[in-house]
C-alpha cells in the first residue's frame, strides 16, 4: 500500500489510474423520462447467457410490460414488451457488436396510455429463496452495470458456497456516466428495497454499498435512507479507475481477495449494482418485467446531454437526436464509459440491457487520437503500476505481438485481465494493450473448446 | 574428485542400460522423409507424431497432406505398406465481398489485424459475416499459400495449400473450411440476411432466392438460414447448371482452368475500385 492510500481515509485497492472524469456535465440533471418512438427493436440477446425464446407471433397485439419473451435457459431471462403496440416481425437486427442477431419488431399505438397493466405482486417476507430467485428471473433483470449477466444466477448459490456480505456498486468509476449517480439521489430507497431483497434471497448478513468519494452528496442521501435497524451501510471509496470492478470493490471495502479463475461467491461475497437493485425494489414486489432503464447521454457530440429513463429498445438514433445529436461533427459513439466501453459501427441499433451510457464523440474531440502513433514498448513500467489485477500488461504485449497466446495464459495469468483498459490508458508509447489481450483471450477460448471437443 | 567421477560415470553407464528405452529405428527414418512443416493437417501434433502413428500402422503415408506425391510413396515401399489414396483437399472462402462489391459502414481504426476489428464492432463492415480484409489468414500461412487480391480478399493458391487448417482457425468470421478439390459446386457467402437487406451491404450476397435449389437435383442444395447450402454427400450430383439463373453469382463453380466461374444470368461487376465509406 503506497503512502497515499494509507493515508486517505477512505477505501480503496491498490494501483489503477484517474482519468479526468467529465461527469459535471450530467451529474446534477435529474432523470427524465425519453418520449416513445414510432417502432422499437427488442433484441432476443440482450444479457449474456441463452437467446429468449419469442412467444408472440406477428401482428400480435401487446400491451405495455406484457412478456414477449421467454427465458432459453437457466442463464437467460424473459422480454417483456417495452411499449402498447401490434409486432410488426421477428427478423435480423443489427447489433451493437456489429453482427446481426434476432429482434422483435414492435410498432407503437400512438394513441396508447403507456401503462403497465401487466404484474403479479409477491410478499418479499414471505417467499423461500427458490421463489425469490424464480421471481427475479420473471422480472427479466440482469446487471444493468454493463456486464448484463442475469441477476437470478448470482443468487442461485453453487453447493456447500455461502455468501454473508451483499456488496452493492455505487462506484460509478467510468469517467462521463452519471446514471448510478442519479439513481443513488433520486430512488435510495428502491435501491435498499432491492438489498434487502437480495439479502434475504441470499442470507447474507450484511449489506455495503460502495460509493466513491466525488459523489459524497450520494452518500449522504443513501446514508439517510437506510432502513432503521437493517445491517446495512454505506461506505466511500477513493475516487481512482476502476474502483467499480468487483473484484477492486471486494477488496476495498472487505479486504478479501477473489480467487484467480474464480467469482466473488468463492470469498463470500456478492456484487450488484445499484441501478439493478433499484430496478429490482420496483420491480420485483409488484412482479413486473425490466421494460426501461437510466441511460446517461452525453459527450461533446451532443448539443443537450442528460440523464434519461429510456424504454429499451428505442433506437439508440432517436434518443441521440433528442440530445440534439451533431451527426456530422461525430466521428465515434461509444456504449458505456470511455474506458470500457465499446465503439458502435452505427446508430442505427437499440438501446438494451446493458447499455449504462452513451457516448458521443467529436471529430476535434478525437484529434489527438486521430494522429496517435503507435510506438515500440520502451519497458518504463507504466502498465505494471496501472494493472489492478497485478498483472504485467509490458510483457503480455510482448508476447501477444508474437502471438504466443498460450504462453500469455499458461504463464502471464492473461485470463485473469478484466479489459478494465488502465495499461491502454497510462502506455506513452500509445500500445492498444487490451485490444491484444482481447484477441489474444478470443484465441486462447477458441483453442481450449476446439481441444475440448477433440477429446 | 577423481572417485565421484568415477562412482557417478558407474552410475550413468547403468542407468544408460536399465532405463533404456527401445524405440523402433523406423520412426527416425519416416520422420526424414517426412516435410517436417510440423503443421498439423494430419491431426497429429508435428511431423514426428504423424511418423510413429505411420511406423504403428495407425496412419496411413498419405495422411500426410504437405509431403509430395515421391515421398509418399517412399514411405509407403519403405515400411511395405500402401500409401492409401487421400484426395487433395484446399481451403476454400466462403465470401466474395471485396471492397469494390461489399459497403464499409465505418471507418475502423486500431489493430490491423481481422480479429482484433471483429472484436470492435465487426470492424465496420456492413456485412456482418463477411470478410474482414486485413489477412489474418495470408500472415498465418506457413506455406505462402494465401495471397490478397486487389479488392482485399484472399486467394488460395491451390497447388501451395496443404489444407493445414490454420486459416480455418484464425479466420474470426469462420469463413474458411477444407474441401476436397472435387467439391466444385461452392457457395461463395456466409450471409444469413435475406434478400434486400443482403443486397444493401454486398452486391455479391445470396439473397436465398432458391434458384439454385430449383435448378440442381432433389437434395443436392437446400436454403437454411437465407443461405444456399450444398449437402456434399450428394456431390456426384452437382453440376455447374445450378449456377446459370444465380442473380448475384454468389454460387460458383470452381474450375480447374477457369477458376470460380459465375453463372450467365449473373449480374456483371465492373467496378474495380473499392466504395467509398458509408
Amino acid at each position: 500500500m503506497t503512502l497515499a492510500a494509507r493515508l486517505s481515509a477512505h477505501k480503496t485497492f491498490s494501483h489503477g489510474v484517474h482519468p479526468p472524469d467529465h461527469k459535471a456535465q450530467t451529474a446534477g440533471l435529474p432523470i427524465r423520462r425519453l418520449p416513445f418512438p414510432d417502432e422499437m427493436i427488442i433484441p432476443l440477446v440482450q444479457h449474456t447467457g441463452a437467446p429468449a425464446k419469442p412467444i408472440v407471433r406477428e401482428g400480435q397485439e401487446v400491451v405495455r410490460g406484457e412478456p414477449i419473451a421467454e427465458p432459453g435457459g437457466f442463464v437467460s431471462v424473459p422480454m417483456h414488451a417495452p411499449a402498447t403496440g401490434v409486432i410488426r416481425r421477428i427478423d435480423l437486427a443489427r447489433d451493437a457488436r456489429g453482427g446481426m442477431s434476432p429482434a422483435i419488431f414492435i410498432k407503437l399505438y400512438p394513441g396508447a396510455s403507456q401503462e403497465v397493466l401487466y404484474g403479479e405482486p409477491h410478499d418479499v417476507d414471505t417467499m423461500s429463496r427458490d421463489d425469490i430467485i424464480r421471481a427475479v428471473q420473471a422480472t427479466g433483470v440482469v446487471g444493468l452495470g454493463g456486464a448484463a449477466f442475469p441477476t437470478h444466477v448470482k443468487l442461485a448459490l453453487p453447493e456447500g458456497k455461502s455468501v454473508d456480505t451483499v456488496i452493492v456498486n455505487g462506484c460509478e468509476c467510468e469517467p462521463y456516466l452519471t446514471t448510478d449517480h442519479r439513481v443513488m439521489l433520486e430512488q435510495p430507497d428502491l435501491i435498499f428495497k432491492g438489498l434487502h431483497i437480495l439479502m434475504r434471497a441470499l442470507g447474507a448478513e450484511q449489506g455495503i454499498v460502495g460509493v466513491e468519494a466525488n459523489k459524497l452528496d450520494a452518500v449522504e442521501v443513501l446514508r439517510k435512507h437506510i432502513p432503521a435497524g437493517a445491517p446495512m451501510c454505506v461506505e466511500v471509496c477513493q475516487t481512482k479507475y476502476p474502483q467499480g470492478a468487483e473484484k477492486m470493490l471486494i477488496k476495498a471495502l472487505i479486504g478479501r481477495e477473489v480467487p484467480s479463475g474464480g467469482l466473488p461467491v468463492d470469498c463470500g461475497a456478492a456484487v450488484f449494482n445499484v441501478a439493478t437493485l433499484a430496478q429490482l425494489g420496483e420491480l420485483l414486489p409488484r412482479g413486473q418485467g425490466l421494460i426501461e432503464r437510466v441511460v446517461t447521454i452525453t459527450g461533446p457530440g451532443v448539443g443537450k446531454p442528460g440523464n434519461f429513463m429510456i424504454p429499451l429498445g428505442t433506437p439508440l438514433r432517436y434518443a441521440l437526436d433528442y440530445c440534439a445529436f451533431k451527426g456530422d461533427a461525430v466521428s465515434q459513439i461509444v456504449l458505456g464509459g470511455p474506458m470500457m466501453g465499446t465503439t458502435v459501427p452505427s446508430p442505427d441499433i437499440p438501446i438494451t440491457k446493458g447499455i449504462t451510457g452513451v457516448l458521443a464523440m467529436t471529430r476535434d474531440s478525437l484529434e489527438r487520437l486521430e494522429d496517435a502513433h503507435v510506438y515500440p514498448c520502451i519497458r518504463c513500467g507504466s502498465c505494471v503500476d496501472a494493472c489492478p489485477m497485478h498483472l504485467n500488461p509490458s510483457q503480455l504485449g510482448l508476447l501477444a505481438r508474437k502471438g504466443s497466446y498460450e504462453r500469455m495464459a499458461d504463464q502471464f495469468h492473461l485470463l485473469d485481465c478484466f479489459e478494465c483498459g488502465c495499461c491502454s490508458y497510462t502506455c506513452p508509447s500509445g500500445i492498444p494493450l487490451v485490444q491484444y489481450f482481447r484477441v489474444a483471450k478470443g484465441m486462447v477460448r477458441q483453442r481450449r473448446a476446439a481441444a475440448q471437443q477433440k477429446a | 574428485m577423481a572417485g565421484l567421477g568415477l562412482i557417478l560415470s558407474g552410475v550413468l553407464a547403468i542407468a544408460s542400460r536399465r532405463l533404456y528405452v527401445y524405440e523402433d529405428p523406423r520412426i527416425d527414418e519416416v520422420n526424414e522423409m517426412l516435410p517436417q512443416a510440423n503443421c498439423g493437417a494430419c491431426g497429429h501434433a508435428g511431423c514426428r507424431a504423424f511418423a510413429e502413428a505411420v511406423v504403428a500402422g495407425k496412419a496411413s503415408p498419405s495422411g500426410c497432406s504437405v509431403n509430395s506425391p515421391a515421398m509418399t510413396e517412399a514411405i509407403a515401399d519403405y515400411l511395405g505398406v500402401e500409401a492409401g489414396a487421400q484426395e487433395k483437399r484446399v481451403a476454400r472462402l466462403a465470401c466474395a465481398g471485396g471492397n469494390h462489391v461489399a459497403w464499409v459502414r465505418a471507418r475502423y481504426r486500431g489493430l490491423q489485424t481481422c480479429r482484433a476489428a471483429h472484436l470492435v464492432a465487426g470492424g465496420g463492415k456492413g456485412c456482418a459475416w463477411g470478410c474482414l480484409g486485413f489477412g489474418d489468414c495470408k500472415d498465418v500461412c506457413s506455406f505462402g499459400a494465401i495471397t490478397m487480391d486487389d479488392h482485399g480478399l484472399p486467394v488460395v493458391d491451390a497447388d501451395k495449400c496443404t489444407a493445414c487448417g490454420d486459416c480455418v482457425e484464425v479466420c474470426p468470421r469462420g469463413l474458411f473450411s477444407l474441401h476436397p478439390i472435387s467439391h466444385r459446386l461452392w457457395v461463395a457467402c456466409k450471409s444469413e440476411a435475406m434478400g434486400d437487406q443482403a443486397l444493401a451491404e454486398c452486391e455479391v450476397a445470396c439473397t436465398a432466392c432458391g434458384r439454385c435449389v430449383m435448378d440442381a437435383p432433389d437434395g443436392l442444395i437446400r436454403i437454411e438460414n437465407n443461405l444456399a447450402v450444398i449437402d456434399y454427400g450428394l456431390n456426384h450430383l452437382a453440376a455447374p447448371v445450378a449456377i446459370q439463373r444465380c442473380p448475384t453469382g454468389a454460387i460458383v463453380w470452381l474450375d480447374d482452368e477457369k477458376g470460380p466461374m459465375r453463372g450467365a444470368a449473373a449480374k456483371r461487376i465492373l467496378r474495380k475500385s473499392p466504395l467509398p465509406v458509408r
